[in-house]
């Protein structure tokens, strides 16, 4: 391999070889595309099955793709369940709840990140318990209380509930991004007199925003994913969330497979969607650290 | 998806700059009676939190001291639900299935995971672009951002005895000895649903450690390379050991995701067939929604509450411990 690539230096031929493309490389790319394919393959075949009339399916099985692409059981599944409405639902929520939770945070971390008050390792502990003990040990509780307040089977309530939820994780988030905010422009809006909320609002908010969207995304999908919570409190069909409507098909749909391969794949269509309209913001918030 | 991928990234970010900081704020004076405002703005946040999260927290732990149907009033027994829990073998065993979860969420995953970012990372993007390496991994991640419901509903129906994709595929391939009833036997139930659990962790894994690896210094790589190491042994050697922080805290906060597992265990197998596939919290929904012995459903989320906080614990004082390091360097 040597004699190929020999050039003067030790580093630039290192360099090249680094980014050659030899039959080993193009294996390993084949192999590794094998396993991007493999993964791929459930959402091929929910789109294969869910667009296959019955007969094709009896006839071909479920392994080949439709001659002629059906909607019928994607547009029966939508009226059927009421999807629009299961969509506004998770809409309502993965939007309002978000909404607390950022404005909660915000508040929390600006205290903890900025004000650096006493025990707020202490503070950021005690939130840090809100995600790691389990739904479970909240639920019946909540349920009992949802009830009490008149806001069973609302909307209203999960909002809540996950708005509040989802602020321990913002506070734990924010306060560190706020931990390292450049001392130097506190300092110089102190001098010039600016009450802590004017510093808050005018300086500190403007300049935390695009963390604040990383944090909106990421709260998005995962209010969006929720399912024990919903499943205790949401029980009329009005109010289901997509995520929790799925979870009632399995009954009534097991009979069909073609359609259930529809409601398989409009229940992850919304997902998918938003994961590809936001892919860079959600990458983004992994490496939100190493990017500054 | 989960909590560490952006809590990892801001921990990173809080490496910096805490030393300079620290002396600077030394410096000003009466810093402590100007903090004294600050508390004001974590009341919204606290009460909020306190009430509701903390508020449900401790009515559990309290009925889990009862005996209650839901309906009238809890009953006090004292410690009997937990002393009941201790001789119950379905939470026992709900337990032993967990470790099947934590094998399939948190240490599987993270082990392919390290070698296929690195792979992704260092050998698929020079050679084939950045842009084929953030093709893969995106495919990869595909399964992370469904609802879990949804996956669900997916698998079983690839899983499904005589209509499903995978059973004709085996057919078809001639392994008909194969072709099982995958989530309806006892035996192998659990396995299906470990699977299911590996190809939805994968992306998560290789997510975070593709962003940790972008944070190492190339210099290492490149002086390994030139004395002649291969690259799986510049992966071994250099890539694992340096990624050290990000697979603790992966391992230890997908453990937590294994141990809260609940609904793919809801949606595709119910617990079953029989007890194969109970899992603490599937565990303590079942008794109190469908035995509604809630009491004893509050213990086991009880029990549950407390192993996880300890985990949380531990995770803590490993971040903390990387920090200090961090800024020793």
């Amino acid at each position: 391999m040597s004699a190929l690539t020999e050039t003067p230096t030790k580093t630039k031929k290192n360099k090249l070889e680094l980014k050659r493309r030899t039959a080993a490389s193009w294996f390993i790319f084949g192999a590794l595309l094998l396993v991007v394919i493999i993964w791929l393959f459930p959402f091929w075949m929910a789109i294969a099955n869910a667009l296959k009339t019955k007969e094709e399916f009896v006839a071909s099985g479920p392994l080949s793709f439709p001659k002629h692409p059906y909607l019928g059981h994607i547009s029966k599944f939508w009226g059927d369940v009421n999807f629009s409405r299961k969509l506004l639902n998770s809409i309502i929520v993965s939007t309002l709840a978000p909404l607390i939770s950022i404005f909660l945070s915000f508040f929390s971390a600006y205290a903890i990140g900025i004000g650096k008050v006493r025990g707020k390792t202490a503070i950021l502990g005690l939130f840090m318990i809100a995600f790691t003990i389990p739904q479970e040990a909240m639920v019946y509780p909540l349920y009992i209380a949802a009830k009490k307040l008149g806001l069973y089977d609302n909307l209203l309530s999960i909002v809540i509930i996950f708005g509040v939820l989802q602020s321990a994780f913002g506070t734990y988030l924010l306060s560190s991004v706020l931990s390292e905010f450049p001392e130097e422009i506190l300092e110089a809006a102190k001098i010039d007199g600016a009450s802590s909320f004017k510093i808050m609002r005018s300086i500190v908010f403007p300049l935390l925003m695009p963390t604040l969207l990383v944090l909106a995304t990421f709260l998005f999908i995962w209010d969006w994913n929720e399912f024990l919570i919903p499943l205790v409190l949401l029980p009329s069909n009005d109010h289901q969330t997509v995520a929790l409507s799925m979870a009632y098909t399995t009954g009534q749909w097991t009979s069909d497979p073609t359609a259930r391969a529809a409601a398989a794949l409009l229940g992850a269509t919304p997902s998918i969607i938003f994961f590809f309209v936001f892919q860079r913001t959600l990458m983004r918030g992994v490496t939100m650290g190493s990017v500054k | 998806m989960s909590a560490t991928e952006i809590a990892s990234a801001g921990k990173k970010s809080s490496h910096k700059a805490k030393t300079p900081d620290t002396q600077k704020r030394r410096k000003a004076k009466g810093v402590g009676e100007r903090r004294g405002q600050y508390y004001f703005y974590l009341i919204p946040g606290l009460v909020a939190f306190i009430t509701v999260i903390g508020g449900s927290f401790f009515y559990n732990v309290y009925i889990s001291f009862t005996k209650w149907n839901g309906l009238g009033h809890p009953r006090w027994v004292g410690m009997q639900n937990y002393t009941k829990l201790m001789h119950d073998h379905t939470f026992w065993q709900s337990f032993v299935h967990a470790f099947y979860f934590i094998a399939a969420m948190s240490i599987i995953p993270t082990f392919l995971g390290v070698f296929l970012a690195a792979l992704l990372f260092d050998y698929v993007a020079p050679r084939f672009g950045n842009k084929s390496a953030a093709f893969m991994r995106a495919g990869m991640y595909m399964p992370q951002i469904v609802p879990l419901t949804i996956t669900g509903i997916l698998w079983a129906w690839l899983l499904a005895p005589t209509t499903g994709v995978i059973n004709n595929f085996l057919i078809k391939v001639g392994l008909d000895q194969f072709a099982l009833n995958w989530l309806g036997e006892e035996k192998t139930a659990i396995f299906s649903l470990s699977i299911i659990m590996v190809w939805v962790q994968i992306g998560y894994t290789i997510v975070i450690f593709m962003s940790g690896m972008s944070r190492l210094d190339p210099s290492l790589q490149e002086a390994a390379q030139i004395d002649g190491a291969s690259w799986f042994q510049r992966f071994r050697v250099i890539t694992w050991a340096q990624l050290g922080p990000e697979i603790g805290v992966v391992l230890l906060t997908t453990t937590v995701a294994a141990l809260k597992v609940f609904a793919p265990v809801y949606v595709m197998t119910g617990g079953g067939p029989g007890t194969a596939t109970q899992v603490p919290a599937f565990f303590s929904y079942f008794h109190f929604f469908t035995t509604t012995k809630v009491g004893y459903g509050a213990a086991v989320a009880t029990v549950l509450s407390v192993l996880l906080t300890i985990l949380a614990v531990i995770i803590l004082n490993i971040q903390n411990r990387q920090e200090q390091g961090a800024n020793k360097r």
